[in-house]
């Protein structure tokens, strides 16, 4: 078992919940102080710094949200001088005012150490060479990676996304051992090899560190399968710090939170009420180290679970579920929650069909329809026109029974549904535009 | 025997003549066609002179593609010609997927392409009842 950081990542319970609670103290404290939306809110809620007493206590700190942020767009929510700050990162802003976060030279260290923990428990070295697939910019993917990577001590490729090609020469002339971008990037990868007619097999790669959008088990299968890999979830997001905030490790059962930085928790969604561990809600998540932007109780809209048992691995670090959706990606069709994570669990179950789907979702005559795409492979192809419409049929009956509500299902060609170098869009909903 | 080139076609404008276009550039004669349909989806259905170099070439251009094995039937090209074999066939309960009529003739016939459930049934079945059916060789020069 390799671990970056030991003492950090396997500490007795007693002990971190110690440290945890020292430093919920201190970032309260200075939030309070130097942070006047936070004062504000603290005060209309009536708790002091104060009235945090035991870890518990947190649940009576108000909630911030990505509207605090845009409320106080750029840095207004920064609780150090602009002076302190060396590395500003951006959200791309398509859904409104894009989320703005900052790092002082400590948050650059604690990411990149982070990092280093990430790829360690996804069997990384530092004889490891990694290639960052992730896009490098205002996005935090890139740079959150790269810097994990040097701490780590790997050779690391900084290729960003895009120009498949070019990504997959370097992997084969520079060695690659291990691989990190978006779970749809990867699999778009795989079909750009098997153009080139270059076979996983031939390859040094081994791990992929995957994340930046949800992915369901059976994409996990159908990525180690062909890339022939262990494929790892991580988990992360620009307001918390970027990718490293939770990692699996061999165990594949959950993504370990870096406890020591931040503190988690499971709501429900609706009443804002904490949940019992291993119940379904949307993760919260308080930074407790962050000099910049420490976030108090910030809600990913990341729908997930925490398991605080003992992992075979020895960490002790809870462990959050594999994030189910995002509430912001959820579409709700005559009442119903649906998932893109959903349905490309259903259809990889079914033999010959690819993860390229797309769901589109249109209103008629006051009535929500689901369309989802399929895209037809060589594989399922028939030249009678029955057995194509019969695996229609099964899809739509797979679906349907799955999620709940009635399905269009349409066969569409192959390569017809966009791919996606970074982040795949997975639905288009009509009804809002 | 013979072999058909099969196409999957999303119902949207302009990918017929994609398929068409990129088979005349690579000088591919089409024999015969037929297309499928339903409200979501299309299969073409060609015979060509030259059917690897088809397949090839419309994989390449990102198409779906399968080769299917039909066979051409010499039918008499006088009324009663069809029926007479079609009654034949279903004496010996010889199930058909799909039947389309070639753009050509071979002698006095016409040329008639039939997808079967059971094609050594047939051609076995064909022999024995005298109904012709034309090699490919000849099916792609014709």
């Amino acid at each position: 078992m390799a671990y970056w950081d030991q003492e950090k990542e396997c500490m007795p319970r007693e002990e971190l919940e110690k440290i945890q609670l020292r430093r919920l103290k201190e970032i309260v404290f200075r939030v309070y102080a130097f942070v006047p939306a936070y004062k504000e809110k603290m005060d209309q809620a009536g708790i002091k710094p104060d009235d945090i007493n035991k870890l518990e206590d947190i649940k009576n700190l108000p909630f911030t949200t990505k509207q605090d942020l845009r409320d106080n767009y750029p840095f207004g929510l920064f609780a150090t001088p602009m002076s302190e700050v060396i590395r500003i990162h951006s959200s791309s802003g398509t859904t409104g005012k894009p989320t703005v976060v900052g790092y002082t030279r400590r948050d650059i260290e604690i990411w990149a150490e982070l990092m280093a923990r990430a790829l360690s428990s996804a069997g990384a070295t530092k004889r490891s060479v990694i290639q960052n697939s992730y896009g490098y910019g205002l996005f935090t993917g890139g740079l959150g990676v790269h810097y994990g990577a040097e701490r780590l001590g790997a050779s690391v490729i900084p290729s960003s996304g895009g120009n498949t090609k070019r990504q997959i020469m370097l992997m084969q002339d520079f060695g690659t051992t291990e691989l990190t971008c978006t779970p749809s990037y990867a699999l778009f990868m795989h079909e750009v090899m098997q153009e080139m007619g270059v076979k996983p097999a031939d390859l040094k790669i081994k791990a992929g560190v995957f994340g930046a959008e949800p992915w369901s088990e059976n994409m996990r299968r159908e990525i180690e399968n062909k890339l022939e890999i262990d494929a790892y979830d991580i988990y992360g997001l620009s307001e918390i710090i970027g990718p490293g905030v939770a990692i699996e490790c061999n165990a594949k059962s959950g993504l370990h939170i870096a406890e020591d930085h931040f503190l988690a928790e499971i709501i429900d969604p609706i009443s804002g009420q904490v949940l019992e561990d291993g119940n379904e809600g949307e993760l919260v998540i308080t930074t407790i180290t962050k000099e910049a932007l420490p976030l108090i109780r910030y809600r990913t809209r990341d729908l997930s679970s925490l398991n605080r048992e003992e992992c075979e691995c020895g960490r002790t670090h809870a462990r959050m579920g594999k994030v189910l959706g995002r509430s912001d990606d959820m579409v709700i069709i005559r009442g119903v929650n649906v998932f893109p994570s959903m349905v490309e669990s259903v259809l990889l179950d079914i033999p010959g069909v690819e993860p390229y789907y797309l769901l589109v979702v249109d209103r008629k005559d006051n009535l929500d329809f689901l369309e989802v795409q399929v895209e037809i492979s060589e594989k399922l192809f028939s030249d009678e026109v029955r057995k194509l419409e019969e695996l229609g049929t099964l899809i739509n009956k797979e679906l349907e029974s799955a999620l709940g509500i009635g399905v269009k299902v349409r066969l569409v060609e192959p390569k017809s549904i966009e791919r996606s170098e970074g982040k795949a869009r997975r639905v288009i909903d009509k009804r809002k535009i | 025997m013979a072999k058909q080139i099969s196409v999957f076609l999303e119902n949207k404008a302009g990918r017929l003549s994609h398929v068409t276009r990129v088979l005349g550039e690579a000088d591919i004669n089409i024999r015969a066609l037929s297309i499928a349909d339903t409200s979501d989806f299309g299969i073409l259905r060609i015979i060509v002179n030259d059917p690897e170099k088809a397949y090839t070439i419309l994989k390449e251009a990102g198409f779906t593609v399968s080769e299917t094995e039909v066979i051409a039937v010499q039918v008499p090209d006088s009324p009663g010609g069809l029926a007479r074999v079609l009654e034949q066939m279903s004496e010996e309960s010889l199930n058909i997927e799909y039947l389309y009529a070639f753009l050509g003739s071979s002698e006095d016939d016409a040329l008639v392409i039939f997808k079967v459930e059971d094609f050594e049934k047939a051609r076995s079945t064909f022999k024995e009842k005298g109904i012709k059916f034309l090699d490919e060789k000849l099916l792609y020069k014709l």
